[in-house]
């Protein structure tokens, strides 16, 4: 029915995803700052891990998305998974350079420098920040659908292999990097510390499946719209022969 | 508080970032609803709403 048609790219599941984000997000801003104590070396500074650290584990999931949608729609040309692999990689590259950007800002107190060149954690996930710019500008180049979704596949995969090398770098090159081996594996967390790391994660998470849905659907709609205006451009060209 | 303007930018820019990118989807996700045809809509005529 006309009347039920609703103009967005909303559901019942994204309401509900959205409302745990925004309560979500209230309750770690309460334990991130008040309930979560200093730590005995970076003092406050250890606040910004209840960020960093999510944004990074869920630039991971949002690449390996990438990854597995392009895998998919080179050996099946699945445009549901190129879609998938094309909402997710804009995602990811947010969090990819909210990563970037509280690791820095991190930095300046705890290693007295926002950037190091030398530091191979940093200069591989600002590569892997670059090469998934790269694959949305691939998909924005035009051309074929199949021709688009095959071109950035490609790039997709390339950009996924980094990630085992980001993740191993502080132990293969561990003499080479200022940063931190992994926080929820070194077993120094304990207690509010670790069980706010936990909440930041769990919040990341409900808001990477939020914008996944939509960003999905925004995509699919862009599909559908792209179809229609060439249904249409293809009716106004008969038309046009039959006048003749 | 140690190190408070740090915490301040690092996590006013994490939160300021992700709300304009949330308000982005919604509000792309609008327009476009508005100009695909009914019929293509598809999970947007359920009893989900």
């Amino acid at each position: 029915m006309e009347s039920d048609i609703v103009e967005h790219t909303g559901s019942r599941t994204t309401r509900l995803l959205g409302a745990s984000v925004f309560v979500g997000l209230v309750a770690l801003v309460l334990l991130g700052f008040f309930v979560a104590p200093p730590d005995d070396d970076q003092l406050d500074a250890v606040r910004m891990i209840f960020i960093h650290v999510p944004s990074a584990i869920f630039t991971y999931v949002a690449f390996v998305t990438t990854a597995i949608g392009s895998v998919m729609w080179l050996l099946r040309r699945s445009i549901w998974w190129d879609t998938v692999a094309g909402a997710a990689a804009e995602i990811g590259v947010l969090f990819c350079g909210l990563t970037l950007f509280t690791g820095s800002v991190w930095g300046r107190p705890t290693w007295n420098t926002y950037w190091d060149w030398g530091d191979v954690r940093l200069v591989t996930t600002l590569i892997l920040f670059l090469m998934m710019i790269g694959y949305l500008s691939v998909r924005s180049l035009g051309g074929s659908v199949e021709a688009t979704a095959t071109r950035a596949a490609v790039v997709g995969v390339l950009g996924a292999a980094l990630l085992p090398i980001i993740n191993r770098s502080v132990e293969w090159w561990e003499n080479n990097t200022l940063h931190q081996k992994s926080s929820l594996t070194d077993g120094k967390l304990e207690g509010m510390t670790l069980f706010t790391l936990f909440v930041g994660i769990v919040v990341w998470g409900l808001f990477f499946a939020w914008s996944l849905i939509h960003r999905f659907r925004i995509s699919w709609l862009e599909r559908e719209l792209r179809t229609t205006d060439l249904d249409q451009a293809l009716r106004d060209r008969r038309a046009e022969g039959h006048r003749v | 508080m140690t190190h408070l303007g740090y915490l301040l930018v690092g996590w006013g820019v994490t939160l300021g970032v992700g709300a304009i990118y949330a308000a982005s989807l919604i509000r792309r996700g609008r327009r476009l609803a508005a100009r695909v045809p009914a019929a293509r809509r598809r999970w947007m005529t359920t009893e989900d709403e």
